[in-house]
């Protein structure tokens, strides 16, 4: 519902809505898009190729194609996430990585795991595939949609007993999949800023001051670091 | 290998908010200071330059400004049996770390205490009775008054430009300001911010029930400004990348836009960055230091630094931990409660109500770190604590500060966090929610305290320092009493759908979510020697010529953001040492 007080107080920074408009088709169309390799070709950095197959198939599940929006896979996730785990984010280079290491702790007390993001990756997609291959009879990729789902549901709960050193496993690919989602496309996802046209994020513009207060859609579409437009 | 230095009249550890403050108050004594910084320099530009600082993944994600833990960290342990962990990972809290310390990322919400938060405990024993304080809480009063701090207060708020509407000057109750607020002096420097959506939709329905809606005070500029430093801020333009960076547009206050370069013209200043400090060294007799120790990253050495003053700048946490290396004080003991350094740690007890309107656009990106508009109809002087059965209080603000998508899109109850229905749901809710949220006291108790950790060690081979902190029942009953007064401010609202997060019964603190950088008390001051580490000037008690600053002095944590508390504080240290401590060197107590 919205509040009276509102309903009557848009203020006239544009002179109305056809100003607004107008404002909108100004933006220039994006500049040639820079070639992007298809992700069938894509070379990873960091996954080897049975890994890579597992993480397109498990983005495409986390954040699917179909309805409204992009999915992972439009969104070039996969792509974000092979960079990430090749970088200090996958080496853990910010991370305190002193023993003793007690990983069975109360998940409270944060993290304990002696494996590095990139080695909870490889450890764990080796563990599900096997779970997938003795219980389903093929690696995730491989699998129905359906069934899936249903692995990566067991995978949330803990049912697939990974072992307290892979604990965070699923939380980090849910995590750096939202990532790779909705972070500037230098990182490799987020392709054409889609994510941000769909929720209406308007990424770096960084400056709203006329928008204060005013209940109204803001007009413009996302703008990213390099400077694109879409 | 390693190296002395020429000794210095003052040796600053630490170069955030109080390194800054304490530098350029001294520097205008003439003093010859050296400010030691673990981190990196930075300054706006380039550290802070547009578009490349507004990156969330980088920032606001991946801490890219902030301490990392491989460097210094803590580990934790909920109660005293409990087997401490390291924090391999920042959550809970996020400690700056470079020039300008969390003074650049900070949102820059900045308050003033409560007069009765002075003195908690003779206002609870005056007012309700010392029976109704349970036996484990160890709550003290400051050794000041709201009074004495006033023009300290003052100080600061005119230093940063921060933008607000007084409630109370001299008395005088005014219109549109906290009316419960602790008499102040005069106006903020800085008219209030505008208003977001969600903040005008909260004030109207605060006012409908009879509430005392105001701006929350905001150190982001709401106009051109130029503080006694000749320092000049710009209008803030609500770039929505506030808290967890720095800022585009020289309009948050920090030390860089409100201190830093003015400080660095005095040739009396000088600041060594990458040299983190790894002790104070003490005097035979221990009666004094002699100067810091400090760890030299580009020359790969230890450096003695003798100084005739030293000043700990480092943050609560790290000033603590040098105090426990050091022997700065005796180390608290929980078992039979003596001891004073590492006494008393505290945290804030915050809470929220989220709300959905389907069709209200609130455009979360549009955003300043601290606009919003606050009550205090329940703030800790507002409750009959004896009545409630808890001591305590917040305050309760509606103001988005961010719309970031990786930080979090708030979803309806049922939602499921991955999935075609999460992506459904942020397709739906991005925009379209907004939160109430309470920010409140923390208060201190006999088992939650800081000292050095048995097992792990940092990568000096020091000890990390170990916390022992929990939710205690009289924090969660309080909170609990909060919800019981925002819930029916948020159905009056009515939202399509609202739900909320308190803490209940039995919560045990997480230190994986962010919660607040509030991290208060373990350098306590005070009045007496065996109960605070430090006089009510921040000396410490044992070593005259070591002044602690920071929010570590806070004896339990206040029931807002502590750093206008932090500001003022250290403005009344600076002004004792200048005024009083320079001329005869001696405890000032
Ligand atoms: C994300 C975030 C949001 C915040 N929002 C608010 C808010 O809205 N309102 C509010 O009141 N407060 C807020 N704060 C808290 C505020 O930033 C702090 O209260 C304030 O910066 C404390 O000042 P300080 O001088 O004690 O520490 P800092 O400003 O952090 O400075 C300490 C400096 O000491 C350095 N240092 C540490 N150890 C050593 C060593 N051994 N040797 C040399 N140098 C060392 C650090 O690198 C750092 O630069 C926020 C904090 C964070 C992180
Ligand atoms: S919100 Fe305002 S004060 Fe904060 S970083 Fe942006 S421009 Fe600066």
């Amino acid at each position: 519902m919205t509040p009276k007080f509102l309903q009557s107080s848009r203020r006239g920074f544009l002179g109305g809505t056809a100003a607004a408009a107008a404002l909108t088709t100004l933006a220039v169309p994006a500049r040639a898009q820079v070639e992007v390799v298809p992700l069938d070709r894509y070379q990873p950095d960091y996954l080897t190729a049975g890994e890579w197959a597992f993480v397109m198939a498990a983005c495409a599940r986390i954040i699917p194609s179909d309805g409204d929006g992009p999915g992972a896979i439009e969104a070039r996730v996969p792509v974000f996430i092979d960079r990430q785990l090749a970088g200090d984010f996958g080496a853990a280079a910010d991370l305190y990585m002193e023993g003793p290491f007690n990983p069975g702790s109360d998940a409270y007390l944060g993290t304990q795991t002696p494996l590095t993001p990139a080695r909870i990756y490889r450890d764990g997609i080796a563990a599900v595939d096997q779970w997938c291959t003795d219980n389903l009879g093929s690696p995730l990729a491989e699998l129905e949609p359906e069934d899936q789902d249903t692995v990566l549901r067991a995978l949330s709960s803990g049912d697939l007993n990974l072992g307290d050193e892979l604990r965070e496993f699923w939380a980090l690919l849910v995590q750096n999949t939202k990532e790779g989602y909705f972070a500037d496309p230098r990182y490799g996802g987020n392709h054409g800023m889609q994510s941000w046209i769909y929720i209406g994020f308007p990424g770096a513009r960084a400056n709203y001051l006329e928008w204060i207060g005013r209940n109204e859609a803001y007009p413009l579409g996302p703008v990213d670091i390099a400077g694109e437009r879409a | 290998m390693a190296r002395t230095d020429p000794k210095r009249d003052v040796v600053i550890v630490g170069l955030g908010w109080t390194g800054s403050i304490l530098g350029i108050e001294l520097a205008q004594e003439g003093l010859d200071i050296l400010a030691l910084e673990r981190g990196e320099d930075r300054s706006t530009v380039p550290d802070f330059r547009y578009p490349q600082v507004i990156d969330e993944l980088k920032y606001g994600i991946r801490f890219g400004f902030m301490q990392k833990p491989r460097n210094s960290t803590i580990t934790l342990r909920r109660t005293l049996d409990e087997e401490a962990q390291p924090m391999r990972r920042l959550g809970s809290f996020l400690p700056g770390d470079g020039v300008g310390g969390a003074g650049i990322h900070w949102n820059g919400q900045t308050w003033r205490p409560m007069e009765n938060e002075y003195r908690l405990r003779s206002y609870v024993e005056e007012t309700f009775g010392a029976e109704i304080i349970p036996e484990d809480m160890t709550i003290q009063d400051w050794g000041v008054t709201a009074e004495e701090l006033e023009p300290f207060y003052d100080r600061f708020e005119y230093m940063a430009g921060i933008s607000g509407q007084a409630g109370n000057i001299k008395g005088e109750i005014l219109e549109g300001g906290n009316p419960f607020e602790a008499p102040r002096s005069r106006d903020y420097p800085l008219p209030p911010l505008p208003q977001t959506t969600d903040a005008l939709m909260f004030e109207q329905a605060a006012k409908a029930m009879g509430y005392h809606p105001f701006p929350r005070p905001a150190a982001n500029a709401s106009a051109a400004y130029t503080n006694e430093y000749g320092m000049q801020l710009g209008p803030c333009n609500f770039c929505g990348f506030c808290e967890r960076y720095g800022c585009i547009n020289y309009s948050k206050a920090s030390p860089q836009t409100c201190i830093l370069d003015a400080l660095k013209r005095y040739p009396n200043f000088a600041y060594r960055v990458n040299s983190e400090v790894l002790r104070v060294d003490l005097a035979n007799d221990r009666k004094t230091a002699t100067g810091v120790t400090y760890w030299d990253e580009e020359a790969q050495e230890e450096v003695t630094q003798p100084a005739d003053l030293v000043i700990l700048a480092a943050y609560s946490l790290h000033n603590v931990h040098l105090m426990l290396l050091s022997g700065i004080g005796e180390p608290y003991n929980p078992q039979t409660g003596e001891g004073v350094t590492g006494k008393n740690y505290a945290y804030q007890m915050n809470g929220g109500t989220t709300l959905f309107f389907k069709d209200v656009e609130f455009n979360p990106f549009a955003a300043a770190g601290s606009s919003g508009i606050s009550i205090d109809d329940f703030a800790i002087n507002q409750i009959d604590f004896a009545a409630e059965g808890f001591i305590g209080g917040s305050y309760i603000t509606a103001g988005q500060s961010n719309g970031q998508p990786i930080r979090g899109i708030a979803l309806p109850s049922g939602v499921p966090s991955w999935g075609a229905e999460w992506k459904k749901g942020i397709g739906d809710w991005y925009g379209h929610s907004m939160s109430i949220g309470s920010h409140g006291s923390n208060l201190a108790y006999r088992d939650c305290f800081l000292d050095l950790d048995p097992t792990y060690k940092d990568r000096h081979g020091r000890p990390l320092m170990r916390m022992t902190f929990n939710w205690k029942p009289n924090d969660i009953r309080m909170t609990q009493f909060m919800r019981s007064k925002i819930e029916p401010i948020a159905q009056s609202m009515n939202p399509d759908s609202w739900k909320s997060s308190y803490k209940g019964d039995g919560a045990r603190y997480d230190i994986r979510p962010y919660q607040t950088t509030h991290n208060v008390g373990g350098a306590i001051m005070g009045t007496d020697p065996n109960a605070s580490a430090l006089n009510r000037y921040l000396q410490a008690w044992g070593q005259h010529n070591v002044f602690v600053m920071g929010a570590g002095a806070f004896p339990q944590n206040i029931q807002y953001n502590p750093t206008g508390a932090v500001g003022a504080l250290a403005y009344w240290a600076a002004e004792a040492i200048r005024k009083d401590y320079l001329p005869n060197p001696r405890p000032l107590v």
